[in-house]
């Protein structure tokens, strides 16, 4: 196995785990995003239901492909930004995921990151269509760029697997014509 | 700090609780011990084996007897002499004194060659060799993880100091043909060393390094079921290492400091066990090993076996994919019904890369994230076997129902 490091999740993370709150795609979401890779070992899917005058989110849920933490961001996030004005909900940050779990180990910081990725995403997606908000940068704010890096990511680590699988297999045909 | 994480850990284990039933496949990362060698331990410790052996009093002559002793059960093991043991503090420490000493041994060749499935602690010294001039190779595999033979062919000349390989792999259990890799390079040069990492072979697979003709061996206590802390290296008459660790020495010259008496003791106790019962524990590992991995693969959808089938396989390695479904949230998930196994997925790594092993014999990257890795020891029954098949297809589909990735959807693959 790779280096490992001690996981010491909080218990909330575990609960949450256990029972994840708000977990399951949206039928009538009016908006919904995906953020990370299955290759990168971490995927968030997010679903918004939002009130239309008020612009205030009415119901939220998640599905994760993930660890326990990623399962648990996710899910923690989704109860937070519930009831919250979707300018709320974008000035959540990945910190404030992480406290609200008890404190999230580390090396699973980018699980909240990913988390809000996929929510600014969804409140991206939602305005696509609107005219922009005041508040929402143009540009791709960090947790954004996480999420958009992680996917680049996935390109690069699949291209570097097939090269090294073509090799082995021009390799082995070069052994096969020697003999 | 430091005791609010304790206290955190505390909590999450209040939280987790306790299943009605436990089965413990983690001997990959230790956990099970033989009775036997606990007592032995015990023993050492309160009579014959407190003292330090090089001191010339009579509890240390009594210690250094007792050292004696063992060094030859260890010694039996593997049709070594006893001159050839060197006691370390693990499997890790081994591979490195064996790659390492013999770098530093060796003033002209600089090419080392290790297969690219190896243990982390035969890849990682061979990589920090490179810093100081020494050229690595790392070996393919195929598919089912045997060494690509043509490929060391043509990486053995006058310039090879050392070829690493395992003879059973610590993670997809592959049984490599030892005896032609070895024949292939003695025909070469036979100036070249050759080095097994036999922590995952020694007790599972019959291990003679004289008729294998081997030149290092590393060992390890915690995968012969002893306790932790403590490992082997052999190294052949004749064969010379620089020690690479330096400070007072006991009885050893290539390892200083005081030798763990009681831990040598209970390893030469557990591996006596494991060697003369190989045979039987073996063939009823692998009763265990294939039920497990046959049932399991019967009855959860888009599962894959990492590495061979059959004699190919070392009789206690189980490491299966489960696509559609994050390793690390399948191992909380199982903890909680009382199954402990591991993962090779990217969340349980400190730099968030999955297993090499996995990707080496070209499993995606969605295949790695999905592994599980179980070890069958003599101390499993049947019934501990049912109650993992019991509960695995409902933890998989957990874990699956979770996930935005729906088994079967094209634009997932």
């Amino acid at each position: 196995m790779s280096s490992r490091i001690p996981l010491a999740y909080n218990p909330k993370v575990l609960e949450l785990f256990r029972n994840p709150k708000n977990l399951g795609r949206m039928e009538d979401a009016d908006v919904e995003a995906l953020a990370g890779s299955i290759a990168c070992g971490d995927m968030i899917a997010i679903y918004l239901k939002v009130n239309k005058e008020t612009e205030r989110i009415s119901a939220a849920s998640f599905e994760s492909y993930g660890c326990a933490a990623n399962i648990a961001a996710s899910s923690i996030m989704t109860e937070m930004i519930k009831g919250k004005t979707l300018e709320e909900a974008w000035s959540l940050n990945w910190k404030d995921i992480s406290d609200e779990l008890g404190g999230l180990p580390s090396v699973k910081y980018h699980c909240g990151i990913l988390a809000v990725g996929a929510l600014r995403r969804a409140i991206r997606a939602y305005f696509k269509e609107k005219p922009k908000p005041s508040w929402m940068p143009e540009e791709p704010t960090p947790d954004e760029k996480h999420a958009l890096e992680e996917e680049k990511l996935l390109e690069i680590l699949t291209k570097r697997v097939q090269k090294r699988m073509e090799a082995r297999s021009r390799r082995i045909q070069g052994t096969e014509e020697k003999k | 700090m430091y005791s609010d994480l304790s206290r955190d850990v505390q909590k999450l284990l209040e939280s987790h609780g306790r299943a009605e039933k436990e089965v413990y496949l983690d001997s990959e990362n230790s956990g099970l011990i033989f009775p036997e060698a606990i007592d032995a331990m015990i023993k050492a410790y309160e009579d014959k084996g407190r003292g330090h052996p090089a001191i010339t009093h009579r509890v240390g002559w009594e210690t250094y007897e007792t050292l004696y002793g063992t060094t030859s059960t260890v010694a039996k093991a593997v049709n070594s002499r006893p001159e050839e043991i060197v006691y370390t503090h693990g499997g890790t420490e081994s591979n490195n004194l064996a790659i390492t000493g013999l770098a530093r041994a060796s003033p002209k060749r600089r090419k080392i060659v290790v297969s690219s499935i190896e243990h982390l602690s035969v890849i990682f010294p061979s990589e920090r060799l490179e810093e100081y001039g020494f050229k690595l190779v790392k070996i393919p595999v195929d598919e089912e993880g045997s060494i690509d033979l043509d490929f060391l062919a043509e990486q053995i000349d006058q310039d090879t100091l050392l070829l690493s390989v395992a003879p059973v792999n610590h993670e997809i259990g592959v049984i490599q043909d030892v005896g032609a890799v070895v024949e292939l390079v003695r025909d070469r040069d036979d100036e070249v060393k050759i080095h097994f990492d036999a922590c995952d072979a020694l007790g599972k697979i019959p291990l003679d390094v004289k008729r294998l003709d081997v030149d290092l061996a590393s060992f390890s206590s915690h995968k012969v079921y002893g306790p932790k802390g403590v490992g082997a290296l052999y190294v052949r008459e004749g064969i010379e290492l620089k020690p690479i660790i330096h400070g007072q020495l006991s009885t050893q010259r290539l390892w200083p400091g005081l030798e763990n008496i009681p831990g040598i003791v209970g390893f030469a106790r557990a591996l006596d066990l494991m060697h003369k019962n190989l045979e039987h524990y073996a063939s009823y590992m692998i009763g265990l090993r294939d039920k497990l991995i046959d049932v399991i693969m019967d009855s959860v959808d888009y599962t894959l076996l990492n590495g061979p089938r059959g004699s190919r396989r070392s009789p206690d390695n189980i490491n299966l994919s489960f696509l559609y479904c994050e390793g690390e949230a399948l191992t909380v998930e199982l903890s909680l019904k009382g199954v402990y196994v591991s993962s090779g997925s990217a969340c349980t790594s400190r730099v968030l890369q999955p297993s090499h092993v996995l990707l080496a014999i070209g499993r995606r990257y969605e295949e790695a994230h999905g592994s599980i890795l179980m070890k069958i020891t003599p101390f499993h029954s049947e019934s501990d076997i049912e109650y993992v098949l019991e509960r695995f297809p409902e933890a998989v589909a957990r874990i699956r129902s979770i996930s935005p990735l729906k088994p079967g959807s094209e634009e997932n693959v």
